[in-house]
């Protein structure tokens, strides 16, 4: 019994193994038909199909599959396509590159927002939290919120809440200062802005 | 290069200068590019033309943004896949999946036809695209990219956000995965292919 578990044991190593040395070799293979094997490798693989009768013959199979992709030809679409997409193209204009039109202090303005926000509300919580001590003597954080039972006048007197607020109106300002300092150039300079006529 | 032998940057600077009949000829050179890829995503000819026409309609619209770090197939590449996912998305209509379970319910589909056209000879060209239908969209992906978009591994790794040796590796499976099909639906056809 022992016997036969070991050498079915020992059978199933070897498919394993077979398998993986196939896998491997095909790996190879492809590497060498699409030109990327490093020259060590194409040493080796050039003796293999000069040498193994197993390695010619599955590059053989690789490459029949490799030059039916190579030559597959591509679909065509109608003969008036081109006519077709330059009829429709003749009531457009390129579209101005999307960096000239998008302003990276805009951007920043609404990361910097964000982050003020995320901040004040982390600072916020993190204050709501009451530090008691359990048995053990060690410190945890004992934290309940019910949006029912919260206090919005206590949390709008809160000085973080303020400030916080208060950030945020001196970015808006920034914002629209920024917005009407760009309007106010494009008009000296007599650039096209969305209003005008084309 | 283009047809008529100008390469591509240089036509898309006289697009851009205004010399919008220029646009002709990368519609010419990349017309059965996209069509095919486009192809991949439904069965039907006619909106695969009505999507195709308007992958070049945003790409010229878009031009601008073309920055000419990499190639303008591989560009041409992003647009038509966009473009043909928000218009399945909006038409939901019956497409090649975009996932493995509906690939899988089309494979089967496919299979009935096979069986039910019996012994009909097929050519090398349908049995490849058939064969390919039946894989993943991410396997179709990058066959098609690699072969028809000749696409190098570093370019489809932009294009897939991949690492190049990833799609290596990713590419080596496809072409696996694609022997495996054919060789399990087209025996035959694949005997007379090695025997050639």
């Amino acid at each position: 019994m022992r016997i036969k578990g070991e050498q079915n044991h020992s059978f199933g190593h070897s498919i394993i193994k077979r398998n993986f040395m196939d896998q491997e070799m095909e790996k190879l293979i492809w590497e060498y038909i699409d030109g990327l094997s490093n020259e060590s490798d194409k040493t080796i693989i050039t003796k293999h199909l000069a040498e193994d009768s197993v390695w010619r013959s599955k590059y053989n199979e690789l490459m029949s599959i490799h030059e039916i992709l190579q030559k597959e030809e591509l679909e065509m679409p109608s003969l008036r396509f081109t006519k077709n997409v330059m009829e429709e193209i003749a009531q457009f204009h390129v579209a101005p590159a999307t960096k000239n039109y998008i302003n990276k202090n805009v951007i920043r303005g609404f990361m910097a927002f964000f982050l003020v926000m995320i901040s004040g509300l982390f600072i916020y919580f993190v204050g709501q939290i009451h530090w008691s001590s359990n048995s053990t003597g060690k410190l945890l954080p004992a934290y309940s919120l019910n949006a029912n039972k919260v206090n919005w006048s206590l949390l709008l007197n809160n000085t973080y809440v303020n400030i916080f607020i208060g950030i945020n109106v001196i970015l808006g300002l920034i914002l629209i200062d920024k917005y009407m300092q760009g309007k106010k150039n494009a008009g000296h300079n007599g650039h096209w802005t969305k209003g005008d006529s084309a | 290069m283009t047809i008529s032998g100008q390469p591509d940057d240089q036509i898309i600077n006289r697009i851009l200068k205004g010399e919008q009949s220029e646009f002709a000829l990368l519609v010419e050179k990349y017309q059965n590019y996209v069509f095919t890829l486009v192809l991949r995503f439904t069965e039907s000819r006619e909106d695969a033309e009505e999507i195709a026409q308007d992958v070049f309609v945003k790409a010229y619209r878009s031009l601008a943004d073309f920055r000419g770090d990499s190639k303008f197939s591989t560009w041409l590449f992003t647009i038509t896949r966009t473009t043909c996912l928000s218009f399945l998305r909006k038409k939901k209509l019956d497409t090649i999946s975009l996932d493995n379970e509906r690939t899988g319910l089309r494979v089967e589909n496919r299979e009935s036809g096979f069986s039910a056209n019996g012994i009909e000879q097929k050519s090398r060209h349908a049995m490849l695209n058939q064969a390919i239908a039946m894989l993943s969209p991410d396997d179709t992906q990058v066959l098609n990219l690699f072969y028809k978009g000749d696409q190098t591994l570093e370019e489809i790794g932009k294009i897939m956000r991949l690492d190049p040796n990833t799609v290596k590796v990713k590419l080596h499976r496809a072409r696996q995965r694609l022997k495996d099909k054919m060789e399990k639906h087209f025996s035959n056809e694949v005997r007379e292919i090695l025997a050639d």
